[in-house]
């Protein structure tokens, strides 16, 4: 029996068939010449064959799709065999050059001719780079690039997700994801906890187990394991049970002691907050904009804006909806806003940032928010991302008042703001962590990178202490006047883990906003635990000497959370 | 040569989904078929079973193309894709 140790991002015991993602394809070397003993035309012949074998198994895979899904996918496949990138490709090999070389690079400029054309068929760009990386895939005998496509369920273990690999990812087939690289913030901990599937990250050396290969997932330990024992399928057992009452949340986030931490879903659209009410979300503790933005080469007008924003707010009338302007830049790039040739984009114009050097696209949005906010019965409360100094809140808030938004706050991922919480704080109406980011800049370790894995964990005490540092801003800035302190909420991934919501808890954080599928793991646990229990845990997690003890020795002291498998 | 004109009626124009059936009725032609947007000389005339040639042509609803083809079984496959043009692809 072989054991892999990674990171659990997402709770949940399963076993299950190994399906390895195939690598990327990677570009054919330019200027990769016609082998000697084949000619021109055995060459296009071949890419021909190539390029039908991908047609037809693009158009199987439409046959059996429904909906937009199958339009786009007759579409690939159509450009799979298409005239126009095929005759290119051949007149690059009569001239001498690989078959896989031609169609990569008649790929490049078909696509490219695309993008510069803007709008719809800019979005179709990215199809035919897909087509092409198929069809060299095909060409060269190994497996397409992508989720694997079967009937059958199965574990998915990949070197790390992309962003786009979610839509290609149909959570009924796909039972666990399991990866080598990445970190509890990387995309695979994003995706498979908004799909609620159990994933655990980090674990070296899993890219070897063999197609086929069953293993046990433990999501929340971490582990993996080739050849599960009895014990392993006691636990798979046990865990199919408990996650059926672990799938509602009645919404109503308390502790054990009746101190009530509402319990908010992170929404990126209204098919996500239609969602989400149903889960029992008491509110959206962030909805991100992105969505209405990405994927365009222009701005999308206010009315659109608004239309889309409404959306959201309808699903949660007479409830808390926090907004937060676009967050674009860093992984997020977006043509008409970022520049993409920036050295360190993390460290970028990105955020509220994007402000600076493009001045209007934020107004025009908030313009947008509170058209959309007057249209509809939800409580609107607006944030900017990416917030460094009270400066800069003030500024937010006052182009907030100007386009008539009643509550603007700011988000507190620099370290900075979290530094300086109770100046920052005194300009705006309340304060959210994003802890995901708050990690890494004051960890100074890129999200995405599986080795530094163990240093981007929120559990960190250094991230805890921040937590703590802005909740004692709010405090303090209260003391100067009449009322209570203002609200200090945390909508990054760390609510999302149930031990880390009563450690945040007894920091001090007013509400929790998470992934809908988590809040009733989260609900269920936050009820066993009085604040003060909640308190000295946190005390705890702050007084640990790293993130793995801060984790384990408040896990020690929480045995629900073994009992229920999270 | 034989050629006809057609009215785009499909209300995203020639994209997407009325792109995909086209490019795919003109493919199953005898003869190989032409497009161009009308008044375009015919020397820039696009392949009409190309999808991304349908999607680089741009053509919206209400713009006029012209179609040409030679050969036998020419005028029959022009006539068959003209009536395609003028449905509304994006209402079946």
């Amino acid at each position: 029996m072989q054991n892999f140790q990674g990171v659990g991002v997402s709770p949940g015991r399963i076993i299950g068939s190994v399906r390895q993602m195939p690598k990327p394809v990677s570009e054919p070397p330019s200027g990769e010449r016609l082998a000697a003993d084949v000619s021109p035309e055995d060459a296009v012949a071949g890419l021909k064959a190539a390029a039908q074998a991908v047609h037809d198994e693009l158009k199987g895979r439409a046959d059996s799709a429904s909906g937009d899904g199958k339009a786009v996918l007759e579409a690939t496949a159509l450009m799979a065999k298409d005239t126009m990138l095929l005759k290119s490709a051949s007149k690059l090999i009569a001239a001498g050059s690989s078959a896989e070389r031609a169609i990569w690079e008649a790929g490049a400029s078909v696509s490219e001719m695309l993008h510069n054309l803007g709008g719809y068929m800019a979005e179709r760009a990215t199809d035919v780079l897909d087509v092409r990386a198929r069809i060299v895939a095909e060409l060269r005998g190994v497996s397409a690039p992508g989720i694997p496509a079967s009937d059958t369920p199965f574990i998915l273990v990949a070197e790390d997700l992309a962003p786009a690999d979610t839509a290609t990812l149909n959570p009924a087939v796909v039972q666990a994801l399991v990866t080598s690289g990445g970190g509890p913030q990387s995309h695979t901990a994003i995706i498979a906890r908004s799909l609620g599937l159990p994933a655990v990250v980090a674990a070296h050396g899993v890219d070897d187990i063999a197609d086929g290969t069953e293993v046990y997932v433990d999501g929340a330990a971490g582990f993996v394991a080739v050849s599960p024992a009895d014990e392993h399928r006691a636990a798979a057992t046990a865990w199919a049970e408990t996650s059926a009452t672990l799938a509602e949340f009645d919404g109503n986030g308390t502790t054990a002691d009746g101190h009530l931490v509402p319990l908010l879903a992170n929404v990126g659209g209204a098919k996500d907050a239609v969602a989400a009410a149903a889960l029992g979300a008491q509110g959206v503790g962030l909805f991100r904009t992105e969505f209405c933005f990405l994927e365009r080469d222009t701005e999308p007008s206010v009315d659109e804006q608004a239309a889309a924003y409404k959306a959201v707010f309808d699903a949660f009338p007479g409830k808390k909806v926090v907004l937060r302007t676009l967050d674009a830049g860093a992984d997020k790039p977006l043509p008409f806003l970022t520049d993409a040739t920036e050295p360190n984009p993390a460290l970028g114009v990105r955020g509220y940032r994007t402000d600076f050097t493009t001045p209007g696209v934020l107004e025009r949005q908030l313009e947008a928010i509170a058209r959309a906010a007057s249209e509809s019965e939800a409580d609107v409360w607006v944030m900017a991302p990416m917030i460094s100094t009270a400066a800069e809140a003030g500024r937010f808030a006052s182009l907030c008042a100007a386009a008539g938004i009643q509550t603007p706050g700011v988000m507190v991922e620099v370290p900075s703001a979290a530094l300086t919480a109770a100046t920052v704080l005194r300009e705006v109406g309340f304060a959210s962590l994003g802890t995901n980011d708050l990690t890494q800049y004051a960890m100074a370790a890129d999200r995405q990178l599986g080795p530094l894995a163990e240093l981007n964990t929120p559990w960190q005490p250094a991230v805890l202490r921040l937590v703590q540092l802005t909740v004692e801003g709010a405090e303090q800035e209260s003391s100067g006047r009449e009322g209570s302190a203002k609200p200090v909420g945390v909508c990054g991934e760390a609510a999302a883990d149930p031990a880390l919501a009563v450690v945040l808890t007894g920091l001090g954080v007013t509400t929790l906003s998470m992934t809908a599928r988590s809040l009733a793991a989260v609900g269920t646990v936050l009820k066993t635990v009085t604040l003060e229990q909640a308190q000295e845990l946190a005390t705890l997690a702050l007084s640990a000497p790293s993130a793995t003890e801060a984790r384990d020795w408040v896990r020690a002291k929480l045995p629900v959370l073994e009992e229920l498998g999270l | 040569m034989p050629e006809r004109t057609a009215t785009i009626a499909s209300r995203s124009g020639l994209h997407a989904r009325p792109a995909a059936l086209f490019a795919e009725a003109a493919g199953e032609q005898p003869v190989e078929v032409s497009i161009a947007m009308q008044g375009e000389p015919a020397d820039d005339a696009l392949d009409a079973a190309s999808i991304l040639s349908l999607m680089t042509l741009g053509a919206a609803k209400g713009d006029v193309v012209v179609l040409r083809a030679e050969g036998d079984g020419a005028d029959a496959a022009l006539d068959a894709l003209v009536k395609l043009l003028e449905t509304d692809l994006d209402a079946e």
